[in-house]
């Protein structure tokens, strides 16, 4: 692993220190981060999945209802019996949260309470199959609003894991092993300093002896 | 209040007018680009798009992905299911977790 570009002093290492301390926290918070987001995705993951296929099923039965109605009535006949819808569906929003992600909470009231009131036309000129579509439609709605709610929110969480396991990995694998080198970089290079340092101090010491006793003129008197 | 709009070819989402839903039948991939961008626009929170028009402006949708709102939901037209729906989900799961480990094939 390569060691930064940094000067070797007490101060630096004293600031990548520290910095590897913050790093470390960071690591072990966002790890956890991820293991609890994941948790959560993989329970909403698997409503999501069952809840897609029940609605695909569902959608399916209508639009196969549709189609017979629309083999018994003209489609002109069709299209003005659905023109002006009796329902009214109203839907309310809002932003819930989920391990900090902004994840949609949907929910609806219909104008009308009376369930079998969502047939927009009289009952003579159409036929029975349609009746039974337009029912199956709306027993099918609510869990189209929930899967709505849940697709999103499973997509919001996946952006997010995916990020934060980037982060993580970064940490794991860049910058702490980076920092944990340039520290033992500096340290021992000050160590090096240290003791460049003291050998050339006991040279000086030598040197001043001798200049101060004349060791060697003496050893060769006697 | 927000508005919940309906697009896909109309054979398939004229049901959903007597819901109370606001469908718009497109014809085309232009059509159906200049509908969605027109309805992300205005107030729609909730967006159901039939699979087959979901494919051609797959790119269009895919912008909207990581945002809160509007949510854009595939469902399966009068031609049956084209999997863009089941496929979404695969890749959520594939992004998260790194692999495939919901769906057994």
């Amino acid at each position: 692993m390569a060691v930064m570009q940094i000067n070797p002093t007490r101060m630096e290492l004293t600031r990548l220190k520290n910095r590897l301390k913050t790093a470390r926290r960071g690591h072990k918070l966002l790890k956890d981060k991820r293991d609890e987001l994941m948790k959560q995705f993989l329970e909403l993951v698997k409503q999501n999945k069952e809840l897609r296929e029940t609605v695909e099923r569902m959608i399916g039965e209508v639009h196969k209802k549709f189609l017979i109605a629309r083999a018994v009535m003209s489609s002109e006949f069709l299209g003005e019996a659905l023109m002006f819808p009796k329902q009214k569906i109203a839907l309310k929003a809002e932003e819930g949260n989920i391990m900090g992600v902004e994840v949609p909470i949907l929910s609806f009231t219909t104008e009308s309470t009376d369930e079998s009131n969502v047939y927009p036309y009289g009952f003579a000129t159409t036929s029975g199959e349609l009746d039974g579509a337009i029912s199956t439609l709306s027993e099918v709605f609510p869990y189209m609003l929930k899967l709505a709610q849940l697709e999103k929110t499973v997509q919001l969480l996946a952006a997010e894991i995916e990020k934060t396991r980037r982060r993580v990995n970064a940490l794991e694998y860049v910058l702490i092993p980076q920092l944990t080198e340039t520290i033992k970089y500096i340290s021992m290079k000050l160590d090096e300093n240290e003791r460049g340092n003291l050998t050339r101090l006991m040279k000086v010491k030598d040197m001043m002896l001798e200049e101060a006793h004349n060791y060697k003129a003496r050893l060769k008197e006697e | 209040m927000y508005k919940i709009g309906v697009i896909g070819d109309k054979d398939s989402i004229l049901g959903f007018l007597a819901l109370g839903l606001n469908i718009f039948p497109v014809k085309d991939k232009t059509e159906a680009e200049s509908v969605f961008t027109k309805l992300v626009n205005e107030e729609f929170a909730l967006i159901y798009i039939t699979e087959t028009t979901a494919k051609e402006i797959l790119p269009l949708i895919q912008k909207y992905k990581e945002q809160s709102f509007p949510v854009v939901v595939p469902i399966p037209g009068i031609k049956g299911s084209e999997n863009i729906g089941m496929q979404a989900v695969r890749n959520a799961v594939e992004r998260a977790v790194g692999a495939n480990i919901l769906f057994g094939n």
